[in-house]
């Protein structure tokens, strides 16, 4: 059981470590992000809010999304496994499917987890800082929590497809939305009420207001109710991802 | 003998087309079982629902005695599959791709790198072990694939036209080392393939599959003298008629060519 688990992790870490450009293109995103948002908008930012730094609102928002997008693209690499016929070999293998969807969870996982450390690393050279060293171990478990829940999701929108034709629907309609309206780039006051809606039914808009709270201690909803809620989501997208896989066909 | 593989009304549809339509045969232990019939005809449908891959409409499987839809995981375990198209991962090496395939399949850990190494060496790819796959020609691939299969020391080995593509050489050899399998580990072999020739010279049984229907069964000896031929050949275009299929199963009726589609045809 876990030898299973782990050599299914293992081949996921090992594609993700040597495909470099992927690995270093990655970060291209979040680092324009972080420079062209956190200077454009930080002296508005300040103004507004009366002196506080955009750099350290912006911070935990731009880690979530990087996790978000590398979680997302972990959970839907499955696709590609299915056109380049690799998921064959797994689906006939006497193993569980619980067995292989908790094996690509924590593969997809970890590489989100990885990119969100490294992007994290990037906005610590632009002068962000952790609270404390327990406000730190609080966020690298709101970053995994949030790691876990898109892999997750992205296997189990994966385990419904049959090819990529999708995936320009998925990113538009639902990976974009879920990122612009967590609350990853602005605070999420004064909103339309479809808009509000959508954003508090977001599950990225519990991760980075949890992250955003243990890292510097401002949060909306408190970061206990934000860790219960991601962990539940997370608990519950795995469950739904497990009877999905059981039934999938290669 | 005892049955390894014994199927019952078989069934399988895409929407409203019948792929396979209510097959039923049986596969003796350690036997080598040829299933044969034109493009389009069903052949790999029927094997991705026997080794679990795809769902059957309707019908019962069972392998070295259990039901392949209730009890899928001791099924798994009993067998091998080389399926049709690619199966690898071509960002692992050969090495990896055989230690995943020893791992998911519970290969005992002190045994691992034995048989991986036999198993590579039996298909003359042991000195390229640790190339990626994405670097391997195509016969390359096959020959992975099928020492792939062999890991686990399956009960019986499906083999979806393992052949196709390859050279004479390579054939040659892949087919005298399925027959050592079969008769020294008494491993049953099914498989299929476009060469008569090949089902002719090492198949045990013979099953000819059409339009989703079994047309035939016997041993060659048998399905010769039924149909008055001469060679399987001959007896399977006879049978199956000798209009082109497209993978879709559609005749081209429009392209019949005179005196059937293989040059290679003996008279
Ligand atoms: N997933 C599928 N959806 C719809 N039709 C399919 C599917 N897979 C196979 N078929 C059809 O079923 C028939 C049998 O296909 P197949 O079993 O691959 O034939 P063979 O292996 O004998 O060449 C073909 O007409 C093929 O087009
Ligand atoms: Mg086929």
């Amino acid at each position: 059981m876990i030898e299973v688990i782990y050599i299914l992790w293992l081949r996921q870490l090992k594609r993700y470590w040597r495909s470099k450009a992927r690995l270093i293109g990655s970060l291209g995103q979040p680092l324009l992000f972080m420079v062209a948002f956190g200077f454009g908008f930080g002296p508005m930012y300040a103004r507004a809010s009366g002196g506080a730094n955009y750099m350290d609102f912006l911070a935990p928002g731009i880690v979530s999304m990087s996790i978000l997008f590398t979680a997302v693209f972990s959970g839907l690499e499955v696709i590609w496994d299915r056109q380049f016929g690799f998921l064959k070999e797994t689906l006939v293998a006497p193993i569980t499917r619980t067995e292989i969807m908790i094996g690509k969870t924590l593969g997809g996982a970890t590489i989100a987890m990885i990119q969100g450390l490294v992007v994290f690393g990037l906005t610590y050279l632009l002068g962000f800082r952790a609270a404390s060293f327990e406000s730190l171990a609080l966020g690298l478990l709101f970053m995994f929590l949030i790691a876990l829940f898109f892999t997750g999701m992205g296997l189990t929108i994966a385990s419904k497809m049959k090819d990529m034709h999708g995936f320009q629907l998925i990113m538009n309609f639902l990976i974009m939305p879920i990122f612009f309206l967590s609350g990853a780039l602005f605070p999420l006051q004064d909103l339309p009420p479809a808009i509000y809606f959508i954003s508090r039914i977001d599950p990225l808009t519990y991760g980075v207001d949890g992250l955003r709270g243990a890292l510097t201690g401002v949060s909306t909803f408190g970061v206990y109710t934000d860790l219960v809620t991601i962990a539940a989501l997370s608990a519950f997208i795995c469950i739904i991802g497990a009877l999905l896989f059981s039934k999938i066909e290669a | 003998m005892q049955n390894i593989l014994s199927v019952q009304s078989l069934t399988k549809k895409f929407d409203d087309f019948t792929a396979v339509n209510s097959i039923s045969f049986d596969v003796e232990a350690g036997s080598i079982f040829a299933f044969l019939g034109p493009n389009g005809a069903g052949k790999s449908t029927t094997i991705k629902m026997l080794t679990t891959v795809l769902k059957p409409t309707k019908g019962e499987i069972r392998i070295n005695g259990f039901n392949v839809l209730k009890e899928q995981d001791e099924a798994r375990a009993s067998f091998g599959i080389v399926f049709q198209d690619q199966s690898l991962d071509d960002e692992l090496t050969a090495y990896e791709n055989m230690t995943y395939h020893a791992v998911i399949y519970k290969v005992p850990k002190k045994e691992r790198d034995e048989r991986i190494r036999k198993a590579l060496e039996i298909v003359g790819l042991w000195d390229r072990q640790k190339d990626f796959v994405k670097t391997y020609s195509g016969g390359m691939k096959r020959r992975l694939e099928i020492a792939r299969s062999l890991v686990h020391y399956p009960k019986i080995l499906f083999l979806d036209e393992p052949t196709v593509g390859l050279d004479p050489q390579t054939r040659k050899a892949i087919w005298s080392h399925i027959q050592t399998l079969n008769k020294e580990r008494g491993m049953t072999i099914f498989l299929t393939t476009h060469y008569m020739e090949e089902a002719e010279a090492i198949a045990d049984k013979i099953a000819i599959i059409d339009h989703g229907k079994i047309i035939e069964t016997g041993t060659l000896e048998e399905i010769k003298e039924r149909n008055g031929t001469e060679s399987l050949e001959d007896a399977f275009l006879n049978l199956t008629g000798r209009d082109i299929r497209d993978e879709n199963g559609a005749s081209k009726s429009k392209m019949r060519l005179m005196g059937g589609m293989h040059g290679r045809r003996r008279h």
